[in-house]
């Protein structure tokens, strides 16, 4: 992602209330074009107001927005013309063939009538919809009904794609679908804002993410970096023998270059009669130190490893859990 | 005004109603028992009483507050003849007011509060239409229908009440200038308006049975003009058709400010 890429979606404190419930409580972030932004967060962290506020389609209480420069509450309209959203519940009237569906929504978006019949067709053959474009929605499984809400989101080839929860009740053979669309479309220089619970989803697809709870934002920025922001100290496996556990948590807790250890499962070292142990706060100068120290204090170690956290431990130390 | 999409919402809605049950029946139901079972009932009956020459006093009684050209234009009918045509002419007039406006209301209910019981309006507000084209899609599709059943109603109770007519007084009925007024000015005013109240009830309400409930509140004061005019305080004649209509257009105008400033996206979604 190049830094210098144009801005789509901007907002400073943006807020938004219902009665005395804050849902989105002064929301600041800026998304480049053709980025994936992962929105993450619990139910009620805010994350599908905010993806209505961005459209225009409910009214902030404070702050501003501005989605290709333009105001959702003045432009709501423009924006909309050049935006997709998937909503949480993603309903579809029974009563339409899929067919129909994609249709009915190229003619409201404005789909040029030539390229109409052909971009409905393209839409059902990606998402393996063509054997039963002109049956009734009404007798679609759950993953089929979400591959066509999908579909609807794209009819109008939008630039910037909002995905609330996305691969919500598909199988894992549609899921990987989902992941390749969002990746292509990022690859064509689409931007993707993924409002997710998936945060494994979020890791592999999204160049950033915020983290929300109760309408505000605790943390911004790469995986990576949030992931080096919770491990200000890195942290090592270590594997020794099983019988010198007690000795060994006694000995790393005493050293200053750890602040604590603790005894972690490990299918593989319990099999060789070993213990994996996981030392918080070891910075990378000070492993060799450390190493040195079980050596001498004669514990056999068989296993040193650098542990990264993921975004699943970057989350929920944010959400203070 | 973005008049492609205004037209796919519309036709959309029109089209789907049709295919749903609960729209449909009462579509079929109601202007069948109105315009085809109450007169056929009313000629059959009229028939039986002229063949017997009876009840004449009470017809009597029944065609005492007929306007002035009703004598002139059914000169030589009987009582019970005159009675049969003062019914199909003008004491059943208003009840053809229910057909426009009960069907405009069923549609409106479906498309409004169905699609936001059917969770199907959200992806509606995040296209592309602004407010004032949304409501004016709504509206026309369910404009539409009710302005046709209405006509085709016109059309139908023309045929059996001419067709009755012909049977007990052998001469045809209609159309005369009170039903053309009736089915070309104050039927799509009534349409209009059972719309209006529907679209204002959709946006409190959460389910197509809630807002066709309030929405067919608005059939009472039709059973008002009913039963006044049977009871003789006063009768339609085409001045107050006229203005009938005029009022009724005067109360869409309001009816239908009052539904824009309620049928607003942002207040929608809100409450989603």
């Amino acid at each position: 992602m190049a830094e210098d890429a144009q801005v789509v979606i901007t907002t400073e404190g943006l807020t938004r209330s219902f009665g005395d419930n804050v849902a989105v409580d002064r929301l600041t972030i800026s998304i480049r074009a053709g980025e994936v932004f992962g929105f993450l967060g619990h139910n009620g962290a805010g994350k599908t107001t905010t993806v209505r506020m961005l459209n225009g389609v409910i009214a902030p209480t404070g702050g501003s927005a501005r989605i290709f420069g333009l105001d959702p509450q003045t432009d709501g309209a423009r924006i909309r013309a050049r935006t997709g959203v998937l909503t949480e519940t993603p309903a579809l009237d029974n009563r339409l063939t899929a067919r129909a569906t994609l249709e009915y929504f190229s003619d409201v978006y404005g789909v040029p009538r030539a390229l109409r019949r052909q971009r409905v067709a393209e839409l059902l053959e990606r998402f393996e919809l063509t054997k039963r474009a002109n049956d009734k929605v009404g007798g679609f499984s759950k993953g089929m009904r979400q591959r066509l809400a999908i579909a609807r989101t794209l009819v109008n080839d939008p630039d910037i794609i909002f995905l609330d929860e996305p691969t919500s009740g598909l199988d894992p053979v549609a899921t990987r679908e989902v992941h390749r669309l969002i990746e292509r479309l990022s690859h064509r220089g689409r931007t993707v804002f993924l409002c997710t619970h998936n945060l494994a989803e979020a890791e592999r697809l999204c160049d950033r993410v915020a983290v929300m709870a109760r309408g505000q934002v605790l943390a911004t920025g790469t995986t990576r970096e949030l992931a080096a922001e919770l491990n200000r100290g890195h942290r090592i496996t270590v594997e020794i023998d099983t019988g010198a556990t007690e000795r060994a948590l006694a000995l790393f807790a005493a050293l200053p270059q750890v602040s604590s250890a603790e005894i972690v499962g490990d299918r593989a070292a319990a099999r060789n009669g070993g213990t994996l142990l996981l030392l918080h706060g070891v910075a990378r100068p000070d492993v060799p130190p450390v190493i040195a120290a079980a050596a001498t204090a004669g514990l056999n170690v068989y296993r040193v490893e650098p542990v990264d956290s993921s975004l699943e431990d970057v989350y929920f130390a944010l959400q203070g859990q | 005004m973005n008049w492609r999409a205004i037209w796919a919402i519309a036709s959309k809605d029109v089209s789907v109603a049709l295919r749903t049950r609960a729209v449909v029946l009462p579509l079929l139901i109601v202007p069948l028992v109105l315009m085809v079972g109450i007169p056929s009932l009313v000629g059959l009956i009229s028939g039986m009483a002229n063949q017997m020459a009876a009840a004449e006093s009470q017809m009597a009684d029944l065609t005492r507050a007929m306007p002035p050209e009703f004598a002139s234009r059914y000169a030589g009918l009987n009582d019970v003849q005159a009675g049969l045509v003062y019914f199909l002419v003008y004491l059943f007039a208003p009840m053809y007011l229910v057909l426009p406006l009960m069907a405009s209301a069923v549609v409106a209910a479906d498309s409004f509060a169905g699609e936001k019981e059917r969770k199907t309006l959200e992806a509606l507000v995040y296209t592309p239409t602004t407010d004032r084209e949304l409501l004016l899609a709504k509206v026309l599709g369910a404009l539409i229908p009710g302005a046709m059943v209405g006509l085709g109603g016109f059309v139908v109770y023309t045929i059996v009440a001419n067709l009755v007519a012909l049977n007990v007084v052998g001469m045809l009925i209609l159309p005369n200038t009170l039903w053309l007024l009736l089915a070309f000015f104050v039927g799509p005013a009534a349409a209009a308006f059972g719309l209006g109240v529907t679209v204002i009830a959709s946006s409190r309400v959460n389910s197509f049975q809630e807002a066709y409930q309030i929405g067919s509140l608005v059939v009472l004061p039709i059973v008002l003009l009913v039963v006044g005019q049977a009871m003789g305080a006063f009768l339609l004649s085409n001045w107050l058709v006229l203005l009938l209509g005029i009022v009724l257009w005067a109360a869409d105008a309001v009816v239908f400010f009052i539904a824009s400033a309620s049928f607003r996206r942002t207040a929608l979604m809100a409450r989603i």
